[in-house]
């Protein structure tokens, strides 16, 4: 707001054909056609244009926020510079990625291995695996306005984690997989490629990190496949630095009686876009769609969303709750399309903002588009403040304001917390908001 | 001996005085209870003690164990010893009772000082079955989907809990049939102590039957017109309001 000077920025920042070179010759020993892929994708995000002022998907956006200057595919780095804190999750398996590389893994059970579960990282399914990576990786383009940044994930994507569930297996512990950002001015580009086959069930968590408090740039994506009665919870906790420009997408595909659950907390972060683009393809899919998040400072959080309903009898749900403090923003804006053969669909889309400030600005566009005639889709944007008469009750049994604040932002998550099953899981995403709340970045 | 001393206190509502002038002292040990219509500003006056940010006091003064609240935020006079038992408890979705008041016992615990979980769960219970409350309970959140009897029950946990020195009980008998009125009121009896105060507020005679009282107090347009044993609350529950109207309030 205090430059009033308008300056262009670089459509492709740091990311020159040197750069794509360079990576392009690391990965000369992966399959040609994801070669090709990637040299398309190249030219694509050199092709496509920074978003404008004017472009409908990014209405309200900080588009001066989003330079690509700065930052380089940065070294490896040892896992012991990580200051790697586990996170107190009981967990099936764990992979950490950092500055693009695996650093560290714990591997399933034997028992699990037996069964045919696959938790390994993509460089390896792109050699072992071929044929199931060609068919779901990025097969599915969010048309959400980040094309472009897709196309540089893509171009850039080094490695990332890859997990297959074969039909039945059930696992009861989350496959916890960890992103680190690990170096000044480090470009990541985290991936997590999800297939669960016939009525698998598992639960898998995206860890995203900074090492440290510098600049980040993170351009993440993750696909989720989840075939007939299969049953999918994923959850995504970003705590980027304070510095950090981050994308992210999400694509989900759920097909006959599948159900998939996905939570995303967004906590990191200067700047950060979220796409989340869920496909019910099949009769009986379900799709629960939940964010929440805490913007403090001047952070920016965008989050655009797109229910695509293309089967009878198919449901969604959509609950984001962000709380607001200081002069944060966020941006919701969310659409269901309901395709003309889609009958007896029934969508829901909501997005609450709490406002813990005077200055703090929430945007919401919810949206529908129905094309069949028999459907029921509702949705709903509210922002409110904290309830005074709730906080005197609180300050009246002797908790301070901050304090009694806190536990009227865990109340209003409790509605999408209570949603998670696993009570480790659980209660590690309410530490992760707990610091965050306790800890604010500095603005 | 520790005392709540209200001193010629003038409470207003925006533009509007409520309380024009009230005195009153409650010592350890004894129950108060304080009588009147409503809108007579019996409720202001609770709110206001307890620091309520809607009410203003615009002159007087209140005085715990002789030092005044006054400049005390809400959650300061609660930890110094004052507890309200609301009229209208608030709910609040998504924090569950457990949760709730292991914030409030944390709050009265020194810096770095934790919380002997096993304790307080044990603590907990035990003051639940003395109110008959379900130990589900814990799990709900503050006062959400709540009766009227499951409300004032909550209340009186949360004041077993907390072991204020002096406790403000707002119309605490509203909203009560009448076997939940009698476990509130046991409740109330059996916190009855030499370390505790109490000063009741309420509309009817009924609950000084149940919660006998060492003091009674004619409240009516924001003044006590007359005080009293406990006779003084069966003599108006005979009389009714229009003797304290007629006979009482000066001219």
């Amino acid at each position: 707001m205090s430059s009033t000077v308008t300056e262009t920025l670089s459509a492709t920042g740091s990311f020159t054909p040197e750069v794509f070179a360079a990576h392009l010759a690391s990965v000369s020993h992966l399959p040609a056609w994801w070669l090709d892929r990637k040299r398309e994708a190249w030219d694509r995000f050199n092709r496509l244009p920074l978003p404008k002022r004017t472009d409908e998907f990014w209405r309200f956006a900080t588009l001066s926020g989003l330079r690509l200057d700065g930052f380089s595919l940065p070294g490896s780095v040892p896992a012991g510079s990580l200051g790697h804190s586990p996170i107190g999750i009981i967990k099936s398996g764990k992979l950490v990625f950092a500055n693009n590389r695996l650093v560290a893994s714990e591997p399933i059970s034997a028992e699990l291995a037996k069964q045919g579960v696959i938790f390994e990282t993509l460089q390896n399914a792109l050699l072992h695996h071929g044929d199931l990576v060609k068919a779901h990786l990025l097969a599915h383009a969010p048309k959400l306005g980040s094309e472009k940044f897709t196309a540089l994930h893509t171009a850039l994507l080094n490695d990332g984690a890859f997990i297959y569930l074969p039909k039945g297996v059930e696992l009861a512990d989350p496959l916890a997989v960890f992103h680190y950002a690990a170096s000044p001015g480090a470009a990541v580009f985290p991936h997590t490629l999800v297939i669960a086959e016939q009525n698998a069930r598992a639960t898998v968590v995206d860890f995203f990190r900074s090492a440290d408090a510098g600049t980040h740039f993170a351009c993440g994506r993750n696909d989720l496949i989840a075939s007939h009665g299969a049953q999918l919870t994923y959850v995504a906790a970003q705590t980027w630095s304070r510095d950090t420009l981050s994308f992210q997408s999400n694509s989900t595909v759920a097909r006959r009686d599948a159900r998939v659950t996905s939570l995303n907390l967004h906590l990191g972060g200067r700047q950060s876009r979220h796409e989340s683009h869920s496909q019910l393809a099949a009769p009986g899919a379900h799709s629960e769609m939940l964010a929440l998040t805490v913007a403090h400072g001047s952070q920016e959080f965008d989050q655009r969303t797109l229910q695509i309903h293309q089967a009878p009898h198919t449901s969604s749900n959509l609950l984001y709750k962000n709380a607001l403090l200081q002069q944060a923003k966020t941006i919701f804006s969310g659409l269901i399309v309901v395709d003309p053969d889609a009958q007896k669909t029934d969508a829901y889309q909501s997005n609450r903002n709490l406002m813990l400030s005077e200055e703090a600005e929430a945007n919401s566009l919810p949206g529908l588009e129905i094309q069949a005639n028999d459907v029921r889709c509702t949705h709903g944007a509210t922002s409110s403040r904290i309830d005074p008469e709730q906080e005197f009750y609180l300050q009246a049994r002797g908790i301070a304001k901050e304090a009694a604040d806190e536990l009227l932002i865990f109340g209003f998550f409790e509605e999408v917390l209570s949603k998670l099953d696993h009570q480790t899981l659980h209660d590690s995403l309410r530490d992760l908001i707990k610091v965050k709340i306790k800890h604010p970045p500095a603005s | 001996m520790p005392q709540l001393e209200i001193k010629d206190l003038h409470v207003s509502i925006g533009e509007k005085q409520i309380v024009k002038g009230l005195s009153l002292t409650v010592r350890s040990g004894e129950v108060h209870a304080i009588m009147g219509p409503n809108g007579t500003g019996k409720s202001t006056l609770a709110k206001a003690v307890a620091g309520h940010p809607s009410f203003t006091i615009t002159s007087g003064d209140v005085l715990l164990d002789g030092k005044s609240i006054l400049a005390m935020q809400p959650d300061e006079r609660a930890r110094a010893g004052l507890f309200l038992a609301f009229q209208y408890p608030s709910e609040i979705p998504g924090v569950s009772i457990a949760n709730f008041l292991r914030a409030a016992v944390q709050a009265r615990l020194g810096e770095g000082e934790e919380l002997d979980a096993t304790a307080y769960y044990k603590r907990l219970y035990s003051k639940m079955d003395m109110l008959q409350i379900d130990r589900k309970f814990t799990s709900r959140a503050i006062n959400d989907g709540f009766s009227g009897g499951e409300k004032k029950r909550c209340e009186i946990l949360q004041m077993a809990m907390l072991e204020p020195k002096f406790a403000l009980m707002d119309e605490t008998d509203s909203g009560l049939d009448i076997d939940a009125l009698r476990i509130v009121a046991d409740g109330v009896n059996a916190l009855r102590s030499t370390n505790l105060g109490v000063l009741m507020i309420t509309h009817y005679q009924r609950l000084l039957s149940y919660i006998v009282p060492d003091h009674v107090h004619v409240m009516w347009d924001g003044r006590i017109v007359k005080s009293g044993d406990k006779s003084l609350a069966l003599e108006l529950e005979a009389k009714g309001y229009d003797w304290v109207k007629n006979e009482l309030v000066p001219a």
